[in-house]
């Protein structure tokens, strides 16, 4: 039998959808493990990279997070806390905001960073403040990058609070790991094909999103990873 | 830290390290020979760039453990399925840089190329890789470091490499070998990093060094 049929028959089962652990269960709860933790790293990673970007300090840091940053084994960092903190609400959601940071906070650099200094200089020559040309010139123009670390990061963070399954957290990783455990190919294939799902809706959403915020004269420009 | 457990388990450690920068170097090293003619293809023909791409950027979404544990019926619990999985990885990184690399070509060097009687063939090989490797080298160095740290991932599908020491530190609440694990990995991925960007400079001598 192939991969599919597998996680077809698994995912066909109606025992699979009623009950504690099944899986609109875990779809939600590996939303909100994803969610959560993007949402907090962009909160603190867009503001520092446009703060970065606007007054080029800091940016050598900048340019070695960009390609260190995916060389920490996340499986690592994720039992190496799990050994000191035990499980707590801490010892998945810190690896997965520290990790989901960096390139949200390299694409809000490099997006402002970029910015044609004509066009700086012309918001500064209309008699723009600072906070202005921030906001309503160097953001906008950064967008399409800032969606670009976004959906890297919320790629990221799917992957990894997958794996954190193994460490104990719920979502769709728990039927991966669970099924391995005990030699069942069903949930391990059914599990990984929510996933890809999951991840698949991502990317869509990260679209269409850039189809909505993104302003109109800029689209052409979105740079792909 | 117990150094004495890293002395008497010196040579499990050097077998793990081993495994891993097998399983880690060479999904990237496969996945640049696959790259390179997939990357000509889709500058020559431009419609075959789009649907690349978005096969690349799903591809690339999809969780590691889950591509590992999906392809489990056709490759088993063994080597080549980590190896496959991480070169699919690393091609969705070097193919947007083969592309972007050769498109970054001048078009004066192309066309002076052609002037001097260069045929297709020997311009690519001649002219347009060579101006492009530092972006492709790009692309290998970040494939080249995330495939070096993603491999430890396949010890959960039971393919030994330092991700060994993570499962076994966490079982046994013993820091130290986690610890181990981590540095180790960390360095081949940092070591590997150098070792490209010596090559990149050795390949492209005319780039003005920084």
């Amino acid at each position: 039998m192939s991969f599919f049929t597998y996680a077809w028959d698994w995912v066909t089962q109606s025992a699979n959808w009623h009950g504690s652990g099944s899986i609109p269960q875990q779809i939600l709860a590996q939303l909100g493990y994803s969610a959560l933790p993007l949402l907090i790293a962009a909160v603190i990673g867009i503001p520092a990279g446009v703060a970065i970007g606007h007054t080029g300090r800091g940016a050598v840091l900048v340019v070695n997070l960009a390609n260190g940053w995916r060389a920490i084994p996340t499986l690592g960092l994720l039992v190496l806390l799990v050994v000191y903190l035990g499980f707590s609400i801490l010892t998945w959601l810190l690896p997965l905001v520290v990790l989901a940071i960096p390139p949200i906070l390299v694409n809000a650099y490099e997006g402002v960073a970029g910015v044609d200094p004509g066009v700086r200089d012309a918001a500064k020559g209309a008699g723009m403040t600072s906070w202005q040309q921030v906001t309503r010139v160097e953001v906008p123009i950064a967008l399409p990058l800032i969606l670009v670390g976004l959906r890297t990061s919320a790629i990221f963070v799917v992957a990894t609070a997958t794996l954190a399954a193994y460490i104990g957290l719920g979502g769709l990783g728990r039927f991966i790991v669970d099924g391995l455990d005990s030699y069942q190919y069903g949930p391990v294939a059914g599990g990984a094909l929510l996933v890809v799902i999951l991840a698949v809706l991502v990317l869509a959403f990260f679209a269409g999103l850039s189809r909505l915020v993104v302003p109109a004269g800029l689209r052409k420009q979105g740079k792909t990873e | 830290m117990s150094w004495t457990w890293i002395s008497t388990n010196g040579a499990l450690i050097w077998q793990l390290t081993r495994e891993q920068i097998y399983i880690g170097v060479l999904p990237p090293l496969i996945g640049l020979v696959i790259s390179l003619p997939l990357g000509v293809l889709a500058v020559r023909w431009r419609w075959f760039y789009p649907p690349t791409l978005t096969a690349v950027n799903v591809i690339y979404a999809i969780p590691a453990l889950a591509l590992f544990t999906a392809l489990i019926p056709a490759l088993g619990l063994s080597d080549t399925n980590v190896i496959v999985a991480l070169t699919a990885y690393s091609l969705c990184i070097i193919v947007p840089n083969v592309v972007a690399g050769l498109r970054g070509v001048p078009a004066a060097a192309r066309q002076a190329a052609t002037a001097m009687g260069y045929g297709p063939l020997r311009r690519l090989v001649t002219v347009e890789l060579p101006l492009a490797v530092p972006v492709i080298m790009g692309g290998l160095r970040v494939a080249m470091v995330s495939s070096i740290s993603l491999a430890s991932i396949g010890q959960l599908i039971g393919v030994s490499s330092l991700g060994y020491l993570f499962i076994d530190g966490e079982q046994r609440a013993f820091p130290t070998e986690i610890y181990v694990g981590l540095i180790l990995i960390i360095a081949i991925a940092l070591a590997c990093d150098l070792i490209l960007v010596g090559v990149r400079r050795a390949l492209t001598p005319w780039v003005a060094r920084l």
